[in-house]
């Protein structure tokens, strides 16, 4: 009858809505980018290309100490996190439901359900009450905030991958006379395996990330890049706050490239 | 006989396997996390300290001071206006929030799903680089649009539709848009899962039956991905309702958000029991969302972990 196929699939305007999502979607982050190549020192007037901003980022003292310290805690707070978030997720999934499971999924799911300004004040009560009981202002303080929010964001691609897989394989493993532990070792975690790297890699980027509670909990003096940023956004803004989101900016697609093409692979 | 023992305590003993393997992460949530949410309950019961912190004393006076406000000069109690206007504009931009992202979301989402499989990836990539990228970064990128000498005020000026700089941010609106903008990538998500495993057989149906567009869409189409409509609103109200980056940015000093609020009571409010009672009073109301998620999630038979 008609002479194009009907397309069932199309709905009126929904592909223009799409297209603008997208658009306005990018549109700011790419004019964040490329002011951050202004030659001036204005965000907003442009004066010619120039490096300087990514130059000046570099050498800012300021800078380098928070770039380290976000780097150490999202390295120490992303392994260790996919390392609980692991041991939960086989402790969880593929077994009998038994008493306390619900409350466990409620527990390991909470910093996703309550607003991170709750925790953030929580944590501060709590870790100000320690800190001046025992005079710590380290580093471990944070680390630990960072990991117990990281947990959910770690377990969540795990348990996917755990609950994805045949139970046969380790099965056969076991017909083969494989004790558990080797079973384990050689069958299980490596098919976790990309569950795993996805977990640690969000978990990563999400400590990176983080600003509120980051900013509650810290000591004096105790900068991240997100809280530095968000100090500097109270102050003078120079295109140097586009150099540093443009580098975080380049790391989440890093990221984000690798999570895709190892989600490629389906087993 | 001593074979079903046997299983029993091969069961026992796999439960308490998955419980110690359950047990160091529990340990490090409740430290961090559950834990200290206990903590604050306990200090919106007490008295607000000198110099901030508190005095051991129990007292009510900060649960009153979320609803109401002494008059220092004639010790009147009148409603605390402040507070409620507050706590009424975080309702109001969080919904309103949860809508946009809704009417904006849902489309895109649509239009993922049902692109063809080579080209998915790459609006799926698309979409989460957004996800992935710092909050801060994406709220600093509204503002400079925004902004009266950012772009879009310019090119207004330019083109000569306006003589004088639209005052875009440091308003309620601006604190709309982005919020809009940052947690929208959260709605496409969960709708976009919802609707890839829409059969579009079951649309090609009712086409057969002689539905118009509007009709399938609304009776076989939004049926199916309801589970993903509700899971990203929750996934955006909730951040919303509690939101603190963005309010402050976008906001200026004047236009405070509940997290806002919360945040001033530990800092220039010196107001601890102040705060803490205002963080419960945010998780309660987040608590009654996601109860209401739940249920209609169990309703659908849907259930999940």
């Amino acid at each position: 009858m008609a002479d194009r196929p009907f397309a069932i699939k199309r709905q009126p305007g929904f592909a223009t809505i799409a297209m603008v999502c997208f658009l306005m979607l990018y549109a700011p982050i790419l004019t964040l980018v490329a002011y951050s190549f202004n030659a001036g020192s204005s965000i907003a007037v442009w004066e010619g290309f120039s490096w300087r901003w990514y130059a000046a980022a570099w050498q800012n003292e300021l800078v380098q100490d928070a770039a380290i310290r976000s780097l150490v805690v999202a390295v120490c707070a992303s392994f260790f996190a996919t390392v609980l978030a692991t041991m939960a997720a086989l402790g969880t999934t593929r077994t009998r439901p038994y008493r306390g499971l619900t409350a466990t999924y409620a527990v390991i799911n909470q910093p996703l359900m309550v607003p991170e300004i709750v925790t953030a004040v929580a944590l501060l009560i709590v870790f100000a009450v320690f800190k001046q009981a025992t005079g710590y202002t380290g580093l471990g303080l944070l680390i630990l905030a960072h990991t117990a929010f990281c947990i959910p964001f770690a377990y969540l691609p795990i348990r996917a991958r755990l609950e994805g897989m045949n139970l046969s394989l380790e099965t056969a493993a076991a017909d083969l006379y494989a004790t558990p532990w080797m079973a384990f070792r050689r069958v299980t975690l490596p098919l976790m395996g990309p569950g795993i790297v996805a977990g640690a890699m969000l978990a990563f980027v999400i400590s990176l990330d983080d600003v509120v509670i980051t900013e509650f909990v810290k000591s004096a003096g105790q900068e991240t890049l997100p809280t530095y940023m968000l100090g500097q956004l109270r102050r003078s803004i120079t295109p140097e706050i586009n150099a540093i989101s443009t580098a975080l900016l380049a790391i989440s697609i890093a990221m984000v490239t690798i999570f895709f093409f190892l989600n490629r692979k389906k087993m | 006989m001593s074979a079903r023992t046997e299983a029993e305590t091969a069961i026992a003993r796999e439960v308490r396997r998955s419980r110690l393997l359950t047990l160091p992460a529990l340990v490090v949530l409740f430290l961090a996390a559950s834990g200290p949410l206990v903590v604050v309950l306990v200090y919106s019961f007490l008295t607000a300290g000198d110099y901030g912190g508190v005095t051991w004393r129990f007292s009510t006076e900060g649960w009153q001071a979320v609803f109401l406000e002494r008059d220092i000069f004639d010790d009147t109690v009148s409603i605390a206006d402040a507070h409620l206007s507050i706590l009424w504009r975080s309702l109001r931009l969080s919904l309103m929030t949860t809508l946009l992202a809704l009417a904006l979301g849902f489309p895109t989402a649509y239009f993922i799903a049902t692109q063809p499989e080579k080209t998915r990836n790459l609006w799926l990539f698309l979409i989460t680089i957004p996800f992935w990228t710092n909050l801060l970064i994406r709220t600093f990128a509204i503002m400079e649009v925004i902004r009266n000498r950012g772009i879009v005020n310019t090119a207004l000026m330019k083109l000569g539709v306006i003589s004088e700089p639209i005052q875009m941010l440091y308003t309620d609106f601006s604190i709309l848009l982005g919020m809009t903008y940052v947690y929208l990538p959260l709605m496409v998500l969960p709708i976009y899962a919802s609707m890839e495993k829409l059969d579009f057989r079951l649309v090609e149906a009712g086409y057969d039956l002689y539905a118009t567009r509007w009709r399938v869409l609304r009776r076989i189409i939004l049926p199916i991905v309801k589970p993903g409509l509700i899971a990203g609103s929750i996934l955006v109200f909730v951040p919303s309702l509690g939101a603190y980056v963005t309010p402050r940015v976008l906001g200026g000093g004047k236009n405070l958000m509940l997290g806002n609020l919360i945040e001033l009571q530990f800092g220039q409010g010196r107001n601890w029991p102040l705060g803490s009672a205002l963080a419960i009073t945010l998780l309660v109301i987040v608590m009654v969302a996601l109860l209401f998620y739940v249920r209609t999630a169990q309703k659908e038979g849907g259930g999940h972990g």
